[in-house]
């Protein structure tokens, strides 16, 4: 490595793909609404996800206000509290995260940072967003219809999903489930093109072992999508058909509201089945664009290639397909054979393993390197703890014989919002100030990004840690009151009322960043092409923000791998992908 | 300093080299335009939809505590005084699989930028497509005269009427889409659009006859699945 850069050549084949014939809408209709280019959509993506992200966020708060403060908020009654935990669970992990990461930084990053032009099928990727912004107003129609929308929880198990007394049943679990399949319907539509787009619309020089790990990040978690997803559309439409046409899939012989429901022979095993074999790759749906966006800020802001990027490409390759096999371990309680337990405990354990390494590779790329104190990078930072907190109770929680006291209480609340949302929205939070200088050609005010960091970080931690030592205390999740139980110490109201306060602050603080996204749109200092001095694509550009088409008149050709960064004996402590070796300055 | 000898496409024995030929430039698949892939990723996707599908009517047969109705006696149709045991299906099955015949046919003809032999089986295939349907639509009609409903039937399980309307309701659908795009394709190759490469109406892409291919992928992928739910649901 001393002699050269790694992975570095002169050598640039010929092109194989052909020019991508562009749309080039005149009207303001055409450029900004119904847009095909890519990175409009992403917008339109990003600005529609967190619209309904902040909803989500308004019904966390009024569920903490209920446990922090009982019975103090006259609006909140037991079915509302339900609902507020359905829609709160289902927005965020859909609406929001899945939607936020392939379609909104997708649709940005993938084309600029592959060398391509647009996505592969632009008026796809218009439809995309459109059936997304359809399912969107569906679920949101939820609030506002007779009896609310669903209660069911975020899971919609049946029976009690579609059972009179339960929430919603009237129409909100109708809206839900039709959201979900149109939501389905859209993603694949945008999944379709983020695929064809990385495999087969690359620029010259661009071998899948040259691209940011941002993109396989993303790719992978498209893949798995494409194949998680069906499952979640074929629950969907046998509950449908259970709730509209009486149909018992899912439904067993029982008795409800004190008569023999007209049901019999149906599984209720089958829909936790189909659901978490969509459900858990889900999880990692969400996780590996973090992975990979958390990799390149680590390494941009390091000035340091990334550790073991080959073992990064391998360790998101082997997670997406273990992710496969490890559905049920959410099911440990359900009453399935417990045979089943002990086979989905052991792949359960074994995910960690490339999991780790992952770890590992961060914090060694982080080793010794010129780490630069940016709100991105913090942002990274934060990551690497709420993740490896996470991970390390999901070791807990994946073990049959612990996982049985601990299940359906606070633990479990605890530990996913640890692992699995908070970590990839501290992803998100630092990818938008990393990338919003090239987005607008302004950087984000850094103080207030400071404020936004810190009180979110160690919010986080206020919020979720405590939660850990009530659920240890065993007490239940998705309760609206707890009364007077023996069990429950009188402390964990006063960790309650901490929670809450800390969720509260943690909430304001978001507002301070929406506040920071809009100021500096106008007022903030102007950032140049390539404020981070990064290597990979989309700092190239030739205008920036960059235009329709990406790159001017002519693609980037790619000599090296995405990481030259404190290259010895180069004169800068970085290297574009696009610069040839012979012009590299010494 | 710096390597000055070209490093081209030089393929490692082994692991290596099945990696660097899969991650190697540009493309993944070589010459295979993006449409077809979309497609194989798409049919993919799909794969696992019907599996899921298939999977969930397999548990709920097992689940039900009902008697499963006799499929032999079910599907039977009454001809000639004396019932025949999946007659219909027969001929809708033989129909369907006939129609990739005819698919391929067009495939190769359009290739050949054979206007005429692609615009005509292109149709044909289109009329044997609907043709299933339509006898979708009257094994339907059979069904519920005789007082199938997805809620339940006079024979046993419940799940019986619901996975069958909705497995076969889901593929007749596929099976539609099918003969509409069948129809708008043999259109374009009428009138040539694809020997042109005149931007399509919606999408502004150009024409091209791997378009009848892609169409064909799917064409056949329905009639794939169709012989597993024959499979499952009618010889089970």
């Amino acid at each position: 490595m001393g002699e050269r850069e790694y992975d570095a050549g002169s050598y640039v084949p010929p092109a194989e793909v052909e020019e991508m014939e562009l749309v080039h809408p005149k009207t303001f209709i055409g450029k900004y609404i119904w847009s095909q280019d890519a990175k409009v959509i992403a917008i339109q993506y990003g600005i529609t996800a967190t619209a309904i992200g902040l909803v989500a966020l308004v019904l966390s708060i009024l569920m903490r206000l209920q446990l922090g403060f009982p019975n103090s908020v006259s609006l909140i009654d037991p079915s509302s509290y339900l609902q507020y935990v359905t829609m709160h669970g289902m927005i965020m992990v859909v609406y929001l995260l899945t939607a936020l990461f392939l379609g909104g930084f997708g649709n940005y990053l993938i084309p600029l940072m592959c060398g391509a032009r647009d996505m592969a099928f632009p008026y796809l990727n218009m439809i995309s967003y459109w059936v997304y912004l359809a399912s969107v107003l569906i679920l949101v129609a939820g609030f506002f219809i007779p009896g609310g929308s669903t209660g069911a929880g975020w899971t919609l198990y049946p029976p009690q999903a579609i059972n009179p007394g339960t929430p919603g049943v009237d129409g909100g679990i109708i809206l839900m489930l039709v959201s979900l399949a149109v939501f389905i319907i859209g993603f694949t539509m945008g999944g379709l093109n983020y695929v064809v787009t990385v495999l087969q619309a690359r620029t010259r020089g661009m071998t899948l072992m040259r691209l940011p790990l941002t993109v396989w990040g993303i790719f992978m978690a498209t893949v798995m999508a494409l194949l998680a997803f069906p499952a979640l559309l074929v629950a969907a439409l046998m509950m449908l058909l259970d709730r509209l046409l009486g149909t018992s899939f899912f439904m067993p012989e029982m008795l409800s509201m004190g008569e023999t429901a007209q049901r019999e022979g149906g599984s209720p095993l089958l829909f936790q089945h189909l659901f978490w074999f969509f459900g858990h790759p889900e999880v990692y749906i969400v996780a590996l664009p973090a992975f990979g966006i958390v990799s390149d800020l680590i390494a941009t802001h390091a000035r340091k290639n990334i550790f073991g990027y080959r073992m990064m490409v391998w360790a998101i390759i082997i997670i997406g397909a273990l992710s496969f096999v490890v559905w049920a371990h959410h099911m440990y309680v359900s009453g399935m054979n417990p045979y089943f337990g002990f086979l989905f405990a052991t792949t359960t354990l074994i995910i960690a393993v490339p999991t780790a390494i992952k770890v590992y590779n961060w914090i060694l790329t982080l080793w010794r390197g010129n780490i630069h104190m940016t709100v991105p990078m913090l942002f990274a930072i934060g990551f690497l703890f709420t993740f490896v907190n996470g991970g390390l109770s999901g070791l807990f929680l994946g073990n049959v014989t612990v996982d049985v006291p601990l299940s359906d209480t606070y633990f479990v609340v605890g530990h996913f919002h640890m692992v699995m949302a908070v970590a990839p929205i501290l992803v998100i939070f630092g990818a938008i100030y990393h990338w919003y200088p090239k987005i607008t050609g302004r950087m984000l005010n850094d103080t207030l990004g400071m404020i936004h960091f810190w009180v979110t970080f160690l919010g986080t931690y206020a919020i979720y840690y405590p939660m850990h030592f009530i659920g240890l205390e065993g007490v239940p999740r998705r309760y609206f009151a707890y009364g007077e139980t023996t069990f429950i110490s009188d402390s964990v109201q006063a960790l309650n009322a901490a929670i809450t306060i800390a969720a509260i602050i943690v909430a304001l603080a978001q507002l301070l960043f929406l506040f920071n996204l809009a100021w500096s749109y106008f007022r903030g200092r102007e950032s140049g092409p390539n404020p981070w001095h990064a290597t990979t694509l989309e700092w190239q550009t030739p205008h920036t923000p960059p235009r329709h088409g990406n790159f001017g008149e002519e693609l980037p050709v790619v000599y090296r791998w995405p990481y030259d960064y404190s290259v010895p004996g180069a004169k800068h402590d970085f290297i574009p992908q696009n610069v040839p070796p012979e012009e590299v300055e010494r | 300093m710096a390597d000055s000898t070209p490093r081209g496409p030089t393929l490692e024995p082994g692991w290596k080299g099945f990696v660097s030929d899969w991650a190697s430039d540009q493309r993944v698949f070589k010459n295979v335009p993006w449409g077809k892939a979309m497609m194989w990723i798409f049919l993919l996707s799909d794969i696992f939809i019907f599996a899921c599908f298939l999977v969930g009517y397999m548990t709920v047969r097992i689940s039900t505590t009902e008697p499963w109705p006799d499929a032999g006696e079910v599907f039977a149709l009454h001809v000639g005084g004396q019932n025949v045991p999946l007659l219909l299906i027969a001929i809708m099955t033989f129909i369907l699989i006939s129609s990739s015949g005819t698919m391929a046919l067009a495939v190769k003809y359009g290739y050949e930028k054979n206007r005429r032999a692609t615009t005509i089986l292109l149709l044909l295939t289109a009329l044997l497509g609907a043709s299933f349907v339509g006898m979708q639509a009257f094994e339907w009609t059979k069904l519920i005269s005789e007082g199938v409903r997805p809620w339940g039937n006079p024979w046993g399980a419940a799940q019986f009427g619901a996975a069958f309307f909705l497995i076969t309701g889901f593929h007749g659908t596929h099976v539609t889409f099918g003969v509409i795009f069948l129809i708008i394709m043999s259109i374009k190759v009428a009138r040539g659009s694809l020997a042109t490469g005149r931007p399509g109406f919606l999408t502004k892409r150009k024409g091209r006859y791997e378009m009848v291919e892609t169409l064909g992928l799917y064409w056949h992928f329905v009639d794939l699945v169709w012989v597993f739910i024959f499979a499952f649901f009618y010889l089970w």
